[in-house]
């Protein structure tokens, strides 16, 4: 950082729309994302402590940091509440996706309907060994148990996410983004591997993906796993009949598996791309160190 | 400035974390009077079923009905998952066609009594075409007869400090039922299904058919019912043979 200090007149935001609604105002600039830019001499410690004070508020704001430059191309600044969610998040995920294939391992057929065995025809079946034994118990016990802290720690994201406008500021792309012509040069930029125009905010595309595992795969799932609970079902018939029947809920949470399974592939390739020890800097102590020159 | 504010978020947090202990302190003592901590292990895996258990027990209806089908929709095929016991005392009861079978119902009862296949048959019997899925994966649709198991409880009168319902099979595969369960309106003692006597690998003479829970709850080959208080001075303490094998003790998910 050894450019001259500038009145930051010209942001990042509005090079990529013009739109009134992307005109960035100084708090939006200490929100979430590219923050860091704005503070790069504050401690780490002083920072997460002050994430810890206002976990989904404007945490790293300091009257001084609004001379100081913004960075060209910013790495995610993360609040003490969402880098906690996200880890838990993470560990849980793991442990739901080892769990899931071992419970899968124990019968790999998928039916369609109400109820499916071997003696009946399977909508399609894995190309793997049957395997029996308390593999099934063991896996049954972490998926479990994997889902309750994932369902939690996912609650607590989403509410505080809602609560901090943190959905609305972040990830609802604007009308502007999603017109034609941002979309089209959003997919140009990916198919020719071009460097994103403004890395500094999520781009239409990373929107939508989010919005899309956030609010539509991950309920999904949570509900199809409902869908295969006899004795939730018996309370919400309505969850087991949505999906028309246990067996399709099983089939069905088998491929949104699969789905956020890609998803995740996307998401870890996407921050070995764009500069991993940054980005892990920044989703375990809330910021990238300030000593390197971000790329 | 910012260092007041942080001091007094220091000791509010301090303040909120010591809370938050003496709050869960509370709540295990609280759920353990309640009977929200369900038999078994308890260990690492015992947060997740405790969690299900406690949470399926507060928020949901004690006595809510399984989706029953109607007859066209049973399967054609109904799966055996492990055969009859090949030991002595079921061999020879299946060889006289159970005949001197009976079910013994004991422990904090009133009334204990023993009953036989043809005194269970001229029970009350009530039937279900309900889904029964297995741990495994798959399921099947099937219609099971038999006398509800309350009818069979409240016969012989339950003691006010019974808490479980013990079922011990001629195999290995002992389960028990809580309160709510057991004297759920599709909690069965069944003898039919799909409109023929319990075949061998299917149960014979007697098995438990409990709706709301995954297949292995529901018990093949009875032969002892024991109503208790305690779950912890039976057998192994773990509430089944299940937890040994990997496999919880609630298994309603």
């Amino acid at each position: 950082m050894d450019h001259a200090p500038e009145p930051r007149a010209p942001s990042r935001f509005t090079r990529q729309s013009k739109g009134p609604h992307l005109l960035v105002t100084h708090t939006q600039q200490r929100s979430y994302l590219c923050s860091v830019g704005n503070s790069p001499e504050l401690p780490v410690l002083k920072a997460a402590m002050l994430d810890f004070a206002h976990p989904m508020a404007n945490a790293a704001y300091t009257p001084e940091a609004e001379t100081r430059p913004a960075c060209t191309n910013c790495v995610p600044r993360h609040p003490l509440l969402v880098r906690i969610t996200h880890w838990v998040f993470a560990l849980s995920f793991l442990g739901l996706l080892v769990s899931g294939i071992a419970i899968i391992r124990v019968h790999p057929h998928f039916y369609w309907g109400e109820a499916g065995n071997i003696g009946t025809p399977a909508f399609f079946s894995l190309p793997i060994r049957t395997v029996t034994g308390s593999m099934s118990g063991r896996g049954r016990h972490l998926h479990f148990e994997s889902a309750w802290f994932a369902i939690l720690s996912g609650l607590v994201y989403a509410v505080s996410g809602v609560f901090s406008r943190y959905f609305q500021r972040q990830l609802i792309p604007s009308r502007e983004q999603l017109s034609w012509h941002s979309v089209r040069g959003c997919v140009r930029d990916h198919l020719t591997l071009t460097r994103q125009r403004s890395a500094d905010s999520y781009n239409v595309l990373q929107r939508l993906a989010y919005l899309g595992v956030v609010f539509i795969l991950f309920p999904l799932t949570i509900l199809s796993g409902f869908a295969m609970s006899p004795s939730i079902t018996s309370v919400f018939p309505s969850i087991v009949i949505g999906f028309g029947g246990q067996q399709s809920a099983r089939t069905i949470h088998f491929f949104l598996s699969i789905f956020l399974s890609l998803f995740l592939a996307a998401h870890v390739l996407m921050i070995c791309l764009f500069g991993f020890a940054q980005r892990m800097q920044s989703i375990i102590l809330g910021r990238p160190s300030a000593s390197k020159d971000l790329r | 400035m910012s260092q007041v504010v942080t001091r007094r978020k220091l000791i509010t947090s301090g303040l909120a974390g010591a809370a938050g202990v003496a709050g869960l302190a509370v709540a295990a003592r609280i759920a353990n009077t309640y009977g929200l901590i369900p038999p078994g292990r308890g260990g690492i895996w015992g947060i997740g079923e405790t969690l299900t258990y406690a949470s399926q027990r507060i928020l949901m209806s004690h006595h809510s009905l399984a989706r029953e089908f109607s007859p066209s929709e049973t399967s054609r095929f109904v799966p055996v998952n492990g055969p009859a016991p090949k030991t002595d005392p079921y061999q020879r009861h299946l060889f006289t066609n159970f005949k001197d079978w009976r079910l013994i119902v004991d422990g904090l009862v009133a009334r204990p009594a023993s009953f036989s296949l043809a005194e269970l048959k001229r029970m009350p019997a009530s039937t279900q075409i309900t889904h029964q899925a297995c741990e495994q994966g798959w399921s099947f649709i099937a219609q099971w007869s038999g006398v509800p198991l309350s009818y069979v409880l409240n016969l012989v009168g339950i003691s006010t400090r019974a808490r479980y319902v013990v079922f011990w099979p001629f195999d290995d595969f002992w389960n028990s039922l809580d309160l709510p369960d057991a004297f759920h309106p599709q909690t069965l003692l069944a003898y039919n299904l799909n409109g023929n006597d319990l075949s061998a690998d299917h149960g014979a003479p007697l098995r438990a058919r409990v709706a709301r829970q995954l297949g292995y709850k529901s018990v093949k080959y009875l032969t002892r019912i024991t109503v208790v208080d305690d779950i912890r001075k039976v057998g192994d303490g773990t509430g089944s043979r299940t937890p040994s094998a990997g496999f919880s003790w609630y298994a309603g998910i």
